[in-house]
């Protein structure tokens, strides 16, 4: 049976990258099997397994948090999505980013000034070493 | 004799710190190690993604994605990178010192800063810059997760699709290797449209569920990974830099035992010279 090259990776690391001879997937339109020789497509994939068979017929499964296709008649490239992705999801994640920023903004007024109090107190405990020493010879 | 006493206690704690450093440099040569082939294992996506993006692009010329759209620059969005430690030489000094001559410039044109902070470093820095930082994230660890950006960097993306900030950049550490790490400040958005040749195939692809959906979805991702990319190259950048800074305080503080020994040695020799002449002097008394 024919095969063809399948990639699957993510931002953070290559996840397989063999030769298979069909894979399964959900696709945002639908369940999807692509053999060797599938018409370009590309497509988004709702989160779900993934399903390979390799060119020994042997199976292999992988779980894959949304992302896409992209199909080429001997290649097969899978860009997932490392983690599960829904727009309020999203949205806390960006609203915690947010929320930290402001913190920031806040708490810098009072921050500066431990910092400068810290700096004048080196600078007073300095002196005062140096007078000490002055005052010993 | 309290002289000698005293430096002898000093060689030892400095002996302590020789092998703190010490540990810290091999940890960090470790770490470094790591994170390069991590840089590495992030490429096959952006690369992939950019091919694709690149062909969705050429073939559909009639939609302008709104991340490849320029518009005039009244405010841009600046994303810095930064380290979550210390201890790891100039690094992030180097960043910030070549940042500020950028933002400057900017804000004399008159245009408005907005950042997202990535990094305790980057959150102190711009504490005491007091820019209008809109996110932060921090304490991503030696193997940073998207999910831990993805956050951060929404909020930019969501001000680029809302028209408050025109151009998005991003700022930080480039490892060239292991000696030099080199403060780069890139544009993100708008994407720059590359115009390969070969990407104008005579076919296209079939699109579920449709072209532009697809393109913008491809391209958050894309610049998102691109971001992630940054950040793991920048702790590459951070430990190299830690495994230099550490290998110079173990050299150091090696030559101050050595000076201290040489002190030590002289102040222990002075000592039983004068034991020696006060004990001539005492029999010749005799």
């Amino acid at each position: 049976m024919s095969t063809m090259k399948c990639n699957i990776v993510s931002a953070e690391k290559e996840i397989f990258s063999g030769d298979i001879q069909m894979l399964s997937v959900t696709g945002s339109e639908g369940e999807l099997g692509i053999t060797p020789g599938h018409s370009q497509l590309l497509t988004s994939i709702k989160p779900g397994p993934v399903k390979l068979t390799l060119d020994d017929g042997s199976e292999e499964v992988f779980f894959a948090s949304g992302g896409f296709v992209e199909v080429q008649p001997q290649e097969v490239t899978l860009l997932s999505d490392v983690a599960e992705r829904a727009s309020d999801i999203d949205e806390s994640k960006a609203e915690r980013a947010r929320e930290l920023a402001l913190r920031d903004q806040e708490n810098a007024q009072s921050d500066i000034d431990f910092s400068k109090a810290k700096a004048e107190l080196a600078e007073a405990s300095a002196r005062l070493q140096a007078l000490r020493k002055l005052r010993k010879k | 004799m309290a002289n000698t006493k005293e430096i002898r206690k000093q060689i030892s704690s400095i002996t302590n710190t020789q092998k703190i450093t010490k540990a810290m440099e091999m940890v960090a040569s470790s770490k470094m190690r790591k994170t390069q082939d991590r840089m590495e294992m992030g490429r096959p996506y952006a690369d992939r993604m950019l091919t694709v993006i690149g062909h969705l692009a050429n073939s559909n010329p009639e939609y302008k994605p709104l991340y490849m759209t320029e518009r005039p620059v009244k405010s841009i969005g600046v994303i810095a990178v930064g380290s979550d430690k210390g201890l790891c030489g100039g690094l992030n000094i180097n960043l910030f010192r070549k940042l500020l001559p950028f933002l400057k410039e900017k804000s004399d044109e008159g245009i408005e800063q907005q950042f997202c902070a990535i990094g305790t470093k980057a959150r102190v820095f711009f504490k005491s810059y007091g820019g209008n930082v809109v996110s932060a994230t921090e304490k991503l660890g030696d193997v940073p997760s998207m999910e831990s950006l993805v956050g951060a960097i929404k909020v930019l993306l969501d001000k680029f699709e809302a028209g408050e900030i025109d151009q998005i950049y991003l700022a930080s550490n480039r490892f060239l290797n292991t000696m030099t790490q080199e403060p780069e400040i890139k544009q993100l958005l708008p994407l720059q449209p590359e115009d390969t040749p070969d990407l104008k195939h005579h076919w296209d692809y079939i699109y579920e569920p449709d072209a532009r959906d697809l393109l913008d979805g491809l391209m958050q991702r894309y610049i998102e990974s691109l971001v992630l990319q940054a950040v793991v190259e920048n702790i590459a950048c951070e430990q190299a830099a830690k495994m230099i800074a550490m290998k110079n305080a173990t050299e150091n503080a090696g030559n101050l035992i050595d000076e201290l020994q040489l002190i030590y040695n002289n102040a222990r020799q002075a000592t039983i010279t004068q034991e020696l002449s006060e004990i001539v002097a005492g029999a010749e008394a005799l």
